[in-house]
């Protein structure tokens, strides 16, 4: 993987709440097909840096470039070119595979044969084209998952943001999960994951750690444990942010 | 001791709880390990008698949930997955309201909390629902505490907490198990099971293994291999074409592969890497962690 392209560009990007400073001075640029974590404690300003980045929020000053548009003034844009994944699962239970599926593409302005392509290629690839007129709510927990994974993708955004994906899920299906990960960046695809659970930090190409509203460090995985001398990405969290 | 015999959960169906049984001793900190679904709430549920086993029965220091609920509920401090306590009383009201309802007081029972409550005293006129989500936990455990219950029973106490609170939660815990409680926790988290005295591995119901987490990781004895290498999807493909894969999986930086032969070496695996052209930073036998011998289990 040469990662050279910039898909995300953040530049002294300050978010205020008043007197409080939510962001402070964020600097970093993500590139295409990398697999980026951003990691923080509970309150350390990594929702806020996300909503911006997904242009729900607009930033107090500083830029932020997502997807070749600026967060400020092209929020629309931005949001046309991600893709979002919740922790919370997301697919409507009441509604088949394929539903949910049309739904969600339709949202993004995916219809008709580009729709019906697009989806009959992805859930072969998950060899669950069979499946397509299933209720979500029969689903085992990790198809449910993986599914909401290939929703997330289905407008092809250039980025896909994954709030702890894996989360709750058994060993086994957490790595089908993962492969299909390295499958999407691979392809190119910018995965942006966030996450409390610091053993799917290990999974990342990079990683972004930020406490009190700053980024205390980024690096790989690798490259962060060895500086610190540590031996897992737990203990070079709590190094950093406590 | 806590002795499970053959507990049976069925929701129409569904069995939640498949013919567990297991033994907890005196003191002891036990961990259940494993993905949502495995039936972890269920079984915990069992066991302090807010829900009836279909088949199988517990035994609490001889005790039945099920016959002598009333007296296991005041041996028992619950903290269930979901925060439960009142969100419109405040920090104080909500510790004295669960010391006043297992007939005790908070000054009675508060060297026992002391060491948790500290860190929100401070609070203690915010009411419950405004606080962050470490502090709530922490109000939980003092609650679950306060009547000095002989079994402390937690319920996914970790999950959605950071690193950090996540550390000092299982410090706690340690402290908490060297007061003499007995503490039965649950968790989908298995890096946790290493902080536990002994583990249950769950999944679809059924305990796979019962053991210390070391004694769970030295019951997978193929030799592994971590593999670096920044090309984790071309490398998957490639070795799941060898003819010797056993598994190939990712783990954590590296990927994890398992061959068929016994006698296979660093120098085999890289050589083959080399044939197919994908760069690596190394391979290095490694030993196996948790999440290894899980999937193992998996396989029956």
């Amino acid at each position: 993987m040469t990662h050279t392209e910039t898909v995300i560009t953040v530049s002294h990007l300050y978010k205020k709440f008043g007197k409080f400073t939510a962001n402070d001075d964020l600097n970093f640029e993500v590139y295409r097909g990398e697999i980026f974590g951003f990691l923080g404690a509970n309150g350390a300003g990594k929702t806020t840096a996300m909503r911006i980045l997904c242009g729900l929020s607009s930033p107090t000053s500083g830029t932020a470039m997502v997807a070749g548009y600026n967060v400020a003034e092209q929020p629309e844009l931005v949001k046309r070119n991600i893709g979002y994944m919740s922790q919370k699962f997301s697919l409507y239970e009441d509604l088949t595979i394929w539903e949910n599926m049309r739904l969600y593409a339709g949202i993004y302005g995916v219809t008709g044969k580009a729709f019906r392509d697009r989806a009959e290629n992805l859930l072969s690839e998950l060899h669950f084209l069979n499946h397509r007129h299933e209720l979500i709510a029969g689903l085992s927990l990790g198809w449910k998952q993986k599914l909401a994974f290939t929703v997330a993708l289905i407008h092809r955004p250039a980025i896909v943001f994954l709030d702890e994906p894996t989360g709750g899920v058994d060993p086994v299906t957490r790595r089908q999960f993962w492969e299909m990960i390295y499958e999407a960046a691979h392809q190119g695809t910018t995965i942006f994951v966030t996450t409390h659970y610091m053993d799917e930090a290990e999974y990342c190409d990079r990683i972004t750690i930020m406490a009190d509203g700053k980024i205390k460090a980024l690096d790989t995985p690798g490259n962060l444990k060895a500086s610190m001398g540590v031996e897992t990405m737990n203990e070079v969290f709590v190094g950093l942010t406590r | 001791m806590i002795t499970i015999h053959q507990l049976t959960k069925q929701f129409g169906p569904v069995t939640a709880v498949d013919r567990v049984s297991l033994t907890v001793n005196g003191g002891e900190l036990f961990g259940f390990i494993g993905p949502d679904g495995a039936g972890k709430t269920t079984l915990l549920r069992m066991v302090n008698s807010l829900m009836l086993p279909t088949s199988g029965e517990v035994s609490l220091w001889g005790l039945n949930p099920v016959t002598d609920y009333k007296q296991v509920r005041t041996m028992i401090g619950y903290m269930p997955g979901k925060f439960s306590l009142y969100l419109d009383l405040t920090v104080e009201e909500n510790l004295q309201f669960f010391a006043s309802v297992f007939g005790t007081t908070v000054a009675e029972n508060y060297h026992l909390i002391a060491d948790i409550y500290s860190h929100i005293e401070l609070f203690k006129h915010r009411k419950a629902g405004q606080l962050s989500g470490g502090m709530k936990q922490k109000l939980a455990l003092s609650c679950a505490l306060i009547h000095k219950p002989r079994l402390l029973i937690l319920d996914e106490p970790t999950t959605g907490v950071d690193a950090v609170s996540r550390g000092e939660f299982w410090e706690m815990l340690r402290k908490l198990k060297h007061s003499g409680i007995t503490i039965l926790v649950s968790t989908p988290y298995m890096d946790e099971a290493a902080l536990c005295d002994r583990v249950a591995l769950m999944q679809n119901g059924n305990v796979l293994q019962v053991d210390t987490p070391i004694g769970i990781t030295q019951g997978f004895t193929r030799p592994l291999f971590a593999i670096r290498t920044q090309h984790r999807h071309e490398a998957l493909q490639s070795l799941r074409g060898w003819e010797y894969v056993h598994k190939v999986y990712p783990y954590g930086e590296t990927l994890h592969y398992i061959d068929h032969r016994q006698g296979v070496t660093v120098d085999d695996i890289e050589a083959y890497l080399s044939v197919c052209g994908i760069a690596h930073q190394g391979v290095q036998r490694v030993a196996p962690g948790i999440e290894d011998r899980f999937m193992e289990l998996m396989d029956g």
